[in-house]
């Protein structure tokens, strides 16, 4: 099966020792969504990073192939690859804040991808960051497009990030837990307006998220990962219904729902944690050799 | 009635809209509430950011003063108490803290951490309440010679937890304890709560905007909404027949770990 982004085998070193990936391999096809579960220190972030090529400098892709829209992003010259990756792949980041410069206005940074990037003249640009903030639903765009990122609340920031990462009709959007910073009623209304993007602009999409009730809303197929080994990859409805590894399993039941308060609340058990450790290991022992 | 709260109203100071020469306008965020906490209950205390939740939480140990109402703690009103009547006090309401990480000192060893509120109370026998405390949140003893970072997150928070009981208080505030906790963690550690609970007869607080949470741990829910209760009630009677609206939305915002779940 071969997806608009397919990640073979990638494995990701950090100089010198620690694996951070493990063969990690997945595709996420054209117009799909799939989501990555894990854990804090899962390394589900880094597969993100290793595909925009902004992994820390402190890490190497050591082997394993990146194919986005059907080119080989390893083998591509750097800038060719920078420039490649602009055009095709967008990042909506986890922390809305920190994510907008606080001194310039929202304006230019949505039209910033359009101009250095794409080339665009400045006011094509800003009547294209005009739509798109009317497409996020954002009211009075206008005074928005002149406000600094302190005058918003998180919801509209978050909401902004959406508009800016779609701006250059990116064929594919990596969404770095896009909501874990809201409320949950602003957090239902940024899914809903994550995949209604998704849906209307036709992008794949990779989520990456440590919530399986968000995941359960907005993905098709998931990868769930353990310190950076996929120990499963399923479809939305067969996960839920029949998780396959115990460590998918016991995710789930570590999961509390207000709908069933009598079942017991089951940390992740030893044996569980044994068992992904010794699949690690034995990974680990097996491309050593 | 562990708390007695009426009409409790706090307010600070607007400094974003302070003017150059004048008074600071003040932005109230308490307004007006009203409830008990009876002994031994375990309350919830939910709502959205900038509800009041932890200012709620914050008053009601002093660590912040009402503008206005009273609380009781026990019997005794302490809206009014100054710092020198409040610390005997303190002993008895504790406080355990969102982030771990910045709660607990990083040039300290657990022991010394956990010792820190003891000595402040004037304590003896110290070395034995450490042991017992990192016994009740089942770590090893020997973790008192560790630094903060050397632990995980759901050992951070363990300590935390530890610091709060080793002075036997009848009453804890936790906020935001397992927000930042991954959920094998956050379970570990809401099982341990609950079986404190019930082993050490404390009374809890426990702010949280995860209604799921509150709902595995809670036997009173109060939903707070821009510093006013819009609900307060039985956590069964509260989940099974929201009144409120706003509690309403609150419940169907909830993403569930199920694909079949209506959620528009």
């Amino acid at each position: 099966m071969n997806g608009y982004l397919s990640i073979r085998n990638l494995t990701v070193r950090l100089k010198g020792g620690g694996t951070i990936l493990r063969d990690v391999s997945l595709n996420v096809a054209a117009g799909q969504v799939h989501g990555l579960m894990g854990e804090s220190g899962a390394g589900k972030s880094m597969i993100g990073k290793a595909v925009l090529g902004t992994l820390p400098r402190a890490l190497d892709i050591t082997s394993g192939q990146i194919w986005l829209d059907g080119v080989d992003l390893q083998t591509l010259p750097p800038a060719e690859r920078r420039n490649r990756i602009g055009a095709l792949a967008a990042l909506i980041p986890q922390d809305p804040l920190t994510a907008l410069n606080p001194s310039r206005r929202i304006g230019p940074q949505i039209t910033r991808r359009l101009v250095d990037i794409l080339g665009w003249k400045r006011q094509d640009a800003a009547k294209r960051a005009l739509e798109l903030l009317n497409e996020v639903h954002i009211p009075d765009a206008p005074r928005v497009m002149r406000s600094y990122p302190h005058e918003l609340s998180g919801g509209m920031r978050q909401r902004i990030l959406i508009a800016s990462a779609f701006a250059a009709e990116p064929k594919l959007i990596i969404a770095d837990e896009p909501t874990t910073a809201l409320d949950v009623t602003v957090q239902k209304q940024i899914l809903h307006l994550i995949s209604e993007m998704q849906a209307r602009h036709d992008t794949a999409l990779l989520f990456v998220t440590h919530d399986l009730g968000v995941m359960s809303k907005v993905c098709d197929t998931l990868s769930v990962l353990y310190a950076g080994k996929v120990v499963e990859e399923a479809n939305m409805p067969r996960f839920f219904m029949r998780p396959i590894h115990p460590y998918s399993a016991a995710l789930l039941a570590a999961t509390p729902t207000y709908t069933d308060p009598t079942s017991s609340l089951t940390p992740v058990p030893q044996t569980v944690v044994d068992q992904v450790e010794r699949e690690v290991m034995e990974h680990d022992l097996r491309t050593a050799s | 009635m562990m708390y007695k709260v009426r009409d409790l109203k706090l307010s600070l100071p607007d400094m974003a809209h302070k003017p150059l020469i004048g008074a600071t306008p003040r932005i109230e965020i308490l307004k007006g509430l009203s409830f008990d906490v009876p002994k031994g209950a375990v309350l919830g205390i939910v709502g959205g950011s900038g509800s009041g939740k932890s200012t709620l939480g914050r008053a009601m140990l002093r660590l912040l003063a009402p503008t206005g109402g009273s609380i009781c703690f026990d019997g005794t009103d302490i809206t009014h108490l100054s710092e020198d009547q409040l610390r005997g006090m303190r002993q008895r309401f504790q406080m355990i803290f969102q982030d771990p990480m910045s709660s607990l000192n990083p040039r300290r060893r657990v022991g010394g951490i956990i010792a820190a509120p003891l000595q402040v109370q004037r304590l003896d026998g110290i070395p034995t309440r450490i042991d017992e405390a990192l016994d009740m949140v089942g770590l090893p003893r020997e973790f008192a010679q560790r630094y903060p970072h050397e632990l995980s997150g759901g050992q951070r928070q363990r300590v935390g937890i530890a610091r709060a009981i080793a002075l036997r208080p009848d009453f804890i505030l936790a906020d935001e304890i397992v927000s930042g906790l991954d959920v094998s963690s956050q379970a570990q550690v809401l099982n341990l709560l609950g079986k404190l609970v019930r082993d050490l007869g404390l009374t809890l607080a426990f702010i949280s905007h995860d209604l799921s949470v509150i709902r595995r741990l809670c036997d009173r829910v109060l939903v707070l909404h821009l510093g006013e209760i819009v609900e307060e009630g039985a956590t069964v009677s509260l989940f099974e027949a929201p009144q409120a609206p706003y509690t309403r939305e609150l419940l169907s915002a909830i993403p569930l770990p199920d694909p079949h779940q209506t959620w528009d």
